[in-house]
């Protein structure tokens, strides 16, 4: 993985890139030193004091979570009996966490396979989108637009949807204004949101308009540490700009789109901002709701502690079986291999 | 307007031979490029620019007609929502918890990278990868026990408790980033500041912090966004305590179907994404080589 990097890293910045500081050994290593109170108490506070409040806040939390999934647990009460597996086998028989959870799979599939494919787009054409004489450069005023791309993610994520929520307002909303304004009269007062076959789609292009920008800046970089060569020799081997985009900055990036993969997916499992200041409901017949929404109803409103445990259980396999995925199908398409630099 | 610019200066080309000649397919692929771009810019700004001139007008304005001027500036949308709706007092919690979470994590998790990174011993690779195993998890699935936890402790609804939360999470996080810069840091430094006299406090507060300062402001700037964009662990573990920015924003827009004050909600958006997209026209190189240092490793 780092392999490609540092040797993109070689052969495009020539020497002045390489500078490698633990070339030399450091020979002092083995020598021991007598414990003086300048090392115990360094210790203690730099290494015992962040430790101590992430396994106290983090860790501790997250083994808690698989103990309670086993009880019958509704929180304030003091009686708390083990009963095994019956809370998953609960959930999975429960028609609306069934029905969450496809849809949550239906956010791991689609949202980063829209949002990587438009901001790599985006990304190509603001790096190598120039002329195709000389040297391989980007689109003038290129910065103006990665400026105003990365605009959405700065943004909170609860004033995106709420922003989004009155765009997609039925009566008042600018997306029915600017649709009836082109003359599209069926727009007047369509329910966005509040229609089964469009809840999920107009959601999905909410979280995507937040998060193209920030993959697009991502794949941006990526893109630059690619060097000038490559993409100067594929021009002269006569290969046209769609073809340079897919033969050579599409496998030169792949650890970058694998990242992007990850994130947007581990996003799509959770999306609990997004739903909730979009559709706090589970919108229309439950088509928007997803298992984090599901999770916080059955904790927090419902008392079930047990019961959302399980669910935080069910949640974190399917992220853990999410990654393991996206590493196995980059393995085995080849993503291993050393890219021939 | 960004076409034309464009287009002038690639006919200017011509007249300079120095610089190659763009070719007609050129001009086409740049000119779809643009188009492309720049509907894409419309897209993201669009929405911004309407909740900002929605939040000068009044609801049945805001209903009468989405695109039509305010027929009067409406500041008082902003006093409404900063003092009724409470959107000021929630902004300075916010500043508070998330200016202290910040301080604090990039202290704890600048020393503990720099432990981790500089310091062989036993442990430390598990530490390690107990950090990582913090990334890998869904923050929900600790959502419910760390409920209890904070009950516990007598920390639930405050401040300090949403602190120290905030802390941890983004802990791991800001351990990563930084282990990596304070392993490429030389090892001839430290050696020479022992030398002369240094104990391991001084050699970092002196020496490695501030040789480490580029990776500390890239990971201060992800940490304020990632913590100033909290969402869920406020409403989680503060649901009865003093509000901050992001939950008393959703809790506004909750009420909205009982009050309808569309004016004031979109001021109150627009209180809230203003000032975060200031700090990022100011650190824009900052945070866009941050993302590409922070992820691409």
């Amino acid at each position: 993985m780092t392999s490609v990097k540092t040797k993109t890293l070689q052969v495009g910045d020539g020497a002045s890139a390489v500078v490698v500081p633990d070339a030399t050994p450091p020979v002092y290593k083995r020598r021991r030193k007598p414990l003086t109170f300048d090392k115990v108490s360094f210790f203690v506070v730099f290494l015992g004091l962040p430790l101590a409040i992430y396994l106290l806040f983090v860790i501790w939390p997250f083994i808690q979570a698989f103990g309670y999934s086993l009880t019958d647990w509704s929180g304030f009460s003091p009686k708390q009996n083990f009963i095994g597996l019956e809370n998953y086998q609960k959930l999975f028989t429960d028609d609306i966490f069934m029905k969450a959870m496809g849809n949550n799979i239906l956010l791991v599939i689609f949202l980063p396979i829209i949002t990587i494919i438009l901001s790599l787009v985006l990304a190509t054409l603001v790096t190598v989108g120039g002329g195709s004489r000389g040297q391989i450069k980007g689109l003038r005023n290129s910065s103006f637009y990665r400026v105003v791309s990365f605009f959405p993610y700065t943004i909170p994520a609860i004033a995106i949807g709420i922003m989004w929520g009155q765009i997609y307002d039925p009566s008042g909303g600018l997306l029915n204004g600017i649709l009836t304004s082109l003359g599209l009269e069926q727009f007047k007062a369509f329910a966005w949101l509040g229609d089964k076959s469009t809840a999920m789609i107009a959601t999905m292009f909410v979280i995507v308009w937040g998060f193209i920008g920030f993959y697009m800046v991502l794949f941006v970089a990526g893109i630059k540490g690619i060097p000038a060569e490559l993409f100067e020799a594929a021009r002269i081997d006569g290969a046209g700009r769609f073809r340079t985009a897919v033969s050579i900055t599409i496998p030169l990036i792949r650890d970058n789109i694998q990242t992007a993969y990850i994130y947007m997916g581990i996003l799509a499992l959770d999306a609990f901002v997004y739903m909730a200041a979009l559709n706090s409901g589970g919108g229309p017949d439950n088509s928007t709701l997803v298992m984090s929404q599901q999770l916080f109803f059955t904790a927090f409103t419902k008392g079930q502690f047990g019961l959302a445990s399980a669910m935080g259980v069910v949640l974190a396999v399917a992220t853990l079986i999410f990654s393991g995925l996206v590493f196995l199908v980059n393995r085995l398409t080849g993503g291993d291999k050393d890219v021939s630099l | 307007m960004t076409t034309k610019t464009a287009s002038q200066e690639m006919t200017s080309l011509h007249f300079n031979p120095r610089k190659p000649v763009a070719t007609t397919g050129d001009k086409v692929v740049g000119a779809v490029s643009h188009t492309a771009l720049s509907i894409w810019s419309l897209i993201v700004i669009l929405p911004l620019l309407w909740t900002f001139m929605s939040s000068f007008k009044t609801s049945s304005e805001i209903f009468a007609s989405p695109f039509a001027l305010p027929s009067q500036w409406r500041f008082d949308n902003y006093a409404r929502a900063w003092t009724e709706a409470g959107i000021g007092s929630y902004f300075l919690n916010s500043v508070i918890v998330v200016g202290s979470a910040l301080v604090i994590v990039m202290v704890l998790g600048s020393m503990c990278a720099y432990v981790l990174a500089r310091y062989v011993f036993f442990g430390s690779k598990a530490i390690y990868y107990l950090m990582l195993a913090g990334l890998t998890f869904p923050i929900f699935l600790a959502m419910v026990p760390l409920f209890f936890v904070m009950r516990n402790l007598g920390l639930l609804n405050t401040l300090p408790g949403l602190i120290l939360v905030y802390v941890g999470f983004a802990l791991p996080f800001t351990v990563f980033f930084l282990f990596s810069f304070f392993k490429s840091l030389s090892h001839e430094i430290t050696e020479a500041a022992s030398l002369d006299g240094a104990g391991e406090w001084r050699t970092f507060f002196q020496i490695m912090l501030p040789m480490a300062k580029p990776g500390l402001a890239s990971v201060a700037i992800f940490n304020f966004l990632g913590l100033w964009n909290q969402f869920l662990i406020p409403v989680a573990i503060n649901a009865a305590g003093p509000r901050v920015l992001s939950q008393g924003l959703a809790a506004f827009a909750g009420q909205m179907g009982y009050a309808v004050d569309f004016g004031a909600l979109f001021a109150a958006v627009t209180v809230t994404v203003v000032p975060v997209l200031i700090v990022y026209i100011i650190f824009q190189r900052q945070l866009q080589g941050s993302v590409s240092q922070g992820t691409s490793k």
